[in-house]
């Protein structure tokens, strides 16, 4: 059953579940998941640049989510539209185009589903050290912005009256995420990267009373969720992503009980 | 430090112009150590914007800020918490500076809300909350406090005494204290300076003592009317729509 596939892609997941607990964190307190939806989108584009340039995909969906962020704070600033509407149209446009340019690379044999929902198969020794290599980066760098990125969440003129510098917090933050779906894609799939990010958080949301308990609860839940996921993706062959997915809902439906039993004691 | 550097900030002729409208237009203040400024005003009269501009929160400003020090407290006029984010009132005290627990402890005492230190910051009563806001800027012992409308939410007992309170820090930890109020009548006798804004300096001075006045005697006591005074004035001209400005 150990094959040394599925032993590679336990411990990627196990390294990616590591980065997405913290991040995922500010997704949720900054309200930033549909913006880590069009990142993740925009991802695909990214894999087409590798395949047709023949770089390293992880550098290249980390060098296209950042430069569609940019895009993003770009149109935020010089058009009236709202933020929401800029993010579904760089989102889809994203996709679209992406999906196109793979269309003309039609002299690659390519796997759609594998990159849209997480292909175990697909991870080899270079994705752990990427993964375990750059999430250990991720990690030191979101230690070292921790204060001001999280004072300003929190509020940004009170951070920004007293010195922490939250704009730079925001933009180095916004690397990061591009960063983490660039490093997360093999094992969740593109389109369900948001999930990892949000859905272990909010089960952690709900059985937390303080920042740092949802963080090491939020790291856990993707640790559970990543190891049930990929044996239950073993078992039944089912696709990663999915599978990693499915067992967070899981968690997180049993973390409402969690919160039903609180409210009970509490009245 | 000397005499002559105990200027904390000196803003001379600020503007900030959004959107073709000021906002506020040749603002000039001194906050100075141990002195407390107070803006008054209407609503919209643009005594947050000044306090921002201040602290240099705003960018793109006319005039000049010179700031003497870094070491700035803050309590903003409207600040809500997320329920989304768990935070107890210890965790919201170190939120950007380290401190260590006794002067946690110290700060939450001097605001009288040592008791709430372990709360759920979304727990909390408007009045207790800001106490815990007040407890938070004092807490890194700054040169200057800026507090926009630190009362708010705190009822009329609590009001005089969290007014008290700021005159009794800016004494022990030896600050300047740029405040903010919305209301025209109630101004501490301790503030050292008035400026009436509306958008640019309507008028400014020392305030008078509302001991004087019954009303206040009667609604706070006598206890009551040493802490608040009136600052009273008339006013020689009128504001258009634009924000112009026309003498009467």
């Amino acid at each position: 059953m150990f094959d040394d596939f599925f032993i590679r892609a336990l411990i990627a997941g196990i390294g990616v579940a590591f980065v997405t607990g913290p991040l995922g964190c500010f997704v949720v307190w900054r309200r930033l998941s549909y913006f880590g939806d069009t990142l993740a989108h925009s991802a695909l584009l990214g894999v087409t640049m590798a395949l047709a340039f023949e770089i390293n995909i992880a550098i290249s969906i980390f060098i296209i989510s950042s430069v569609i962020a940019i895009i993003l704070v770009k149109l935020e600033k010089n058009t009236n539209l709202p933020g929401d509407a800029l993010l579904g149209l760089l989102a889809h446009s994203a996709l679209a185009v992406g999906l196109v340019v793979i269309g003309f690379l039609s002299f690659i044999r390519f796997d759609v589903m594998g990159l849209l929902f997480g292909d175990i198969l697909a991870v080899n020794v270079d994705d752990l050290i990427i993964i375990w290599g750059g999430g250990a980066i991720i990690l030191i760098v979101l230690k070292i912005i921790w204060k001001p990125l999280f004072a300003s969440t929190v509020n940004y003129e009170l951070a920004e009256a007293e010195g922490l510098n939250p704009d730079r917090a925001k933009a180095i933050f916004t690397i990061l995420m591009a960063a983490i779906i660039a490093i997360s894609i093999k094992i969740v799939g593109l389109l369900l990267i948001t999930g990892m990010l949000i859905i272990p958080t909010a089960m952690a949301r709900n059985i937390s009373d303080t920042p740092k308990k949802m963080v090491i609860f939020s790291i856990c839940g993707g640790l559970l969720s990543v190891i049930m996921g990929l044996f239950s993706s073993l078992q039944f062959n089912t696709p990663s992503g999915p599978s990693i997915i499915a067992a967070a809902l899981l968690l997180f439906v049993i973390s409402l009980f969690k919160i039903k039993q609180t409210i009970q004691l509490k009245n | 430090m000397t005499i002559e550097n105990n200027v904390l900030v000196k803003l001379t002729e600020v503007g900030l112009k959004q959107r073709n409208k000021w906002l506020v237009k040749g603002v000039s203040l001194i906050v100075e150590r141990r002195k407390i400024v107070t803006l008054i005003g209407p609503n919209g009269s643009g005594k947050s914007t000044t306090a921002k501009i201040a602290i240099g929160l705003h960018k793109n400003i006319e005039g000049n800020v010179e700031k003497f020090t870094d070491k700035i407290g803050y309590v903003p006029q409207k600040i809500s918490i997320d329920w989304t984010l768990p935070l107890k009132v210890s965790d919201f005290m170190v939120l950007t500076d380290e401190l260590d627990e006794e002067k946690i402890n110290e700060a939450l005492k001097l605001t009288g809300a040592d008791h709430l230190k372990n709360k759920n910051l979304g727990n909390l009563s408007g009045g207790e909350f800001q106490r815990v806001l007040l407890a938070r800027a004092v807490s890194k012992k700054p040169d200057l406090l800026v507090l926009d409308e630190p009362v708010q939410g705190v009822d009329f007992t609590g009001e005089i005494a969290l007014y008290k309170l700021i005159k009794e820090i800016a004494d022990k930890l030896n600050c300047g204290i740029l405040l903010i109020s919305h209301d025209l009548h109630t101004v501490m006798t301790a503030t050292d300076h008035v400026i009436c804004l509306n958008g640019h300096v309507c008028c400014s001075g020392t305030p008078k003592d509302v001991a004087m006045n019954n009303e206040y005697k009667l609604l706070f006591g006598e206890q009551a009317s040493q802490t608040l005074s009136i600052y009273e004035h008339k006013h020689d001209h009128v504001h258009s729509n634009d924000g112009d400005i026309k003498k009467n």
